[in-house]
This record gives structure tokens, C-alpha cells and sequence, in this order.
């Protein structure tokens, strides 16, 4: 795609690593600092959709196949359901943390950390899915139109 | 700055531009929310508005077209219809309680309930989480199925294509 933009790759290599790293703090510090699941699937996303754009779709593809990413959309809202439905399980109402664990409160930490999670894992996949359908296609218009 | 932003996205022909304007109009209101202490609404605001919709908006640039189309007729009666409901949203402002009042009505009516008893029966110290997770989980929970539904729309419509065009392809070497 863009073999000849030496300082894009390389910054991209070392950017990335940092914005997962980040993706992850967003993710599970969402209880104590700003941020949570739908910011932190979005950060995740970006780490992946750079470098698709840096380094062009075939080698993102290999590092996660779009199947994988099909899945995982999926596989993150059951996250939250479970969740819910864990606690229905569990004596409480639907979507009722307070019964995952012994007190009320660790039960709540727990639940909130387990539907942040699924919120997460859903955005990062659609995101990411997103970006595989759109960047798949053939563009109608060459690089040098822009 | 906004209005500057936005009047400019306007009149921009070129769709590269206004794309990257409309990320700058992002970076921007999250500011504004981040100066308002909504952290958790600046954060998204910069991640997605100015981040990711930026990436995809030029993904869609790409498949179709660069440049925005002439308009085909004049433009003085949307203006006139969104003028009346710019002033009649200035006028409804009249009416609403100065910035950072303490009796405003979003500060009495549910909003003391939740930070009194977020510490008590959640215990998470930023309680926007623990209002979109705990008290507000169904709303959460059809949010994340609306983001998954959007992102199984989207697979569908464009891979679904690509593979079908991809087989007409190899229908018509075959022939």
C-alpha cells in the first residue's frame, strides 16, 4: 500500500504498542478514572486500523483474521447477557450484579468489570470490521487524486 | 472556533477537506465538554468523533466519489426553515437556568440519589460508570446490541457485495 513512507512505519511500530497498552488501561481503570468500554474498544480499534493503513490489510489480516473479528462481535454482547443472566442464575434480577459475589459491592465491581468488557469487545470488532469491509473494496480513486 | 469550523465545512467542495475539518469540529466540542467537566463525554467525542469516523468517512471517500456534487436547486428555503429553528432553540435557551446553576433541574432531580448511593451499594469511585453499568445496564445492554447490529449490517451489505460482484466475475471468465 504505502511501502515508501519510512517514518510512518516506524513511528507506526512504535506508536502501537502504547495505544493497545492504553486500550487496556481505558478498559479496566473505567471504575476509577475516566473511560470504559465503548472508549476503550474505539482506542483498540485504532491500534489495529493503523496499522492497516500503514502497513496495508493483507498483514493485519494475518495477525487477526476477519472470522476471528466476526466472532468476537458477537462473543461480546453474550459477554453482557451472561453477565445478566449469571445474576438471574444466581438469585437477583437480570443485569443484578450484586449477587455475583460475597458482598453486594464486590459483586458490583465484578459485574460492572465483566459487562465493560463485553461493551469492549463488541466496539473493537465492529470497528475493526468496519474498517476490514470498507478497506477491502477496491478504491474507486487513485492515491495520487487525492 | 466552532461556528468558524462548521460555516467552513459548508462551503468546502472538497471532501477530503471537509472530512478533515469535521474531525477538527470533533477535537474541538471535546474540548468544550472537557472545559464543561464531562470527561467521559470528551473522551469519546475524541475517540470516535475525531478518530475513527475521520478513518472511515475517508474509507468511504475512497469507494466513491472526491469531490462534493453541485446542488441542484437553490438553497434559500433550507436556509429560511433552519434559521426559524436555530431562533427558536436560542429562545428556548432564554428559558433555561444559567450555566452551572446549583437549583437547575438536572441537579435536583435524580442526580443527588445517585451520588449518594453509588458509594454505598457500588462503591466505584466514577460514578458515570456506575450509572451506565449498574443503574442503567438495560440501556447499556441495548446499546452494545445496536453497535453489534450496526457492525453485522455493515458486513453484510459491503463484504456480502464484494463477494457477489467477485462471483459474476468468474461466471462471466468461465463463459
Amino acid at each position: 500500500m504505502m511501502e515508501h513512507h519510512l517514518i510512518l512505519r516506524v513511528i507506526t511500530k512504535i506508536l502501537i504498542a502504547p495505544i493497545l497498552i492504553f486500550a487496556f488501561y481505558v478498559q479496566f481503570h473505567g471504575d476509577y478514572s475516566p473511560g470504559g468500554g465503548f472508549q476503550a474498544g474505539i482506542i483498540f480499534a485504532v491500534g489495529f486500523i493503523l496499522y492497516g493503513l500503514v502497513f496495508g490489510l493483507r498483514p493485519t489480516k494475518k495477525v487477526l483474521p476477519e472470522w476471528v473479528v466476526h466472532k468476537f462481535m458477537a462473543l461480546g454482547v453474550l459477554i453482557f447477557a451472561g453477565t445478566g443472566v449469571a445474576g438471574l442464575m444466581m438469585g437477583g434480577n437480570f443485569l443484578d450484579y450484586s449477587v455475583l459475589a460475597e458482598t453486594p459491592q464486590k459483586g458490583q465491581h465484578l459485574g460492572l468489570l465483566l459487562i465493560e468488557f463485553g461493551v469492549g469487545t463488541t466496539v473493537a470488532a465492529v470497528m475493526i470490521s468496519i474498517f476490514y469491509a470498507f478497506a477491502s473494496r477496491p478504491p474507486r480513486i487513485s492515491d495520487e487524486d487525492w | 472556533m466552532l461556528v468558524v469550523t462548521a460555516i467552513s465545512i459548508v462551503r468546502v467542495r472538497k471532501l477530503f477537506g471537509v472530512v478533515m475539518l469535521s474531525g477538527v469540529f470533533s477535537l474541538l466540542s471535546a474540548l468544550l465538554f472537557v472545559s464543561f467537566d464531562a470527561v467521559d463525554v470528551a473522551f469519546t467525542e475524541a475517540a470516535v468523533g475525531a478518530g475513527i469516523s475521520t478513518v472511515l468517512m475517508l474509507g468511504t471517500i475512497a469507494l466513491t466519489a472526491r469531490t462534493e456534487k453541485k446542488p441542484s436547486h437553490s438553497s434559500i428555503l433550507p436556509l429560511i426553515v433552519v434559521t426559524i429553528t436555530g431562533a427558536v432553540l436560542v429562545y428556548g435557551t432564554l428559558d433555561m437556568p444559567n450555566f452551572g446553576a446549583a437549583d437547575a433541574p438536572i441537579h435536583t432531580h435524580v442526580a443527588p440519589e445517585y451520588f449518594s448511593r453509588t458509594p454505598v451499594e457500588i462503591d466505584v469511585p466514577n460514578i458515570v460508570t456506575a450509572i451506565l453499568g449498574s443503574y442503567r445496564g438495560y440501556d447499556t445492554l441495548g446499546e452494545t446490541a445496536v453497535v453489534f447490529t450496526a457492525g453485522i449490517g455493515v458486513v453484510l451489505l459491503i463484504s456480502g457485495l464484494g463477494r457477489r460482484r467477485k462471483r459474476k466475475k468468474t461466471d462471466v471468465e468461465k463463459a
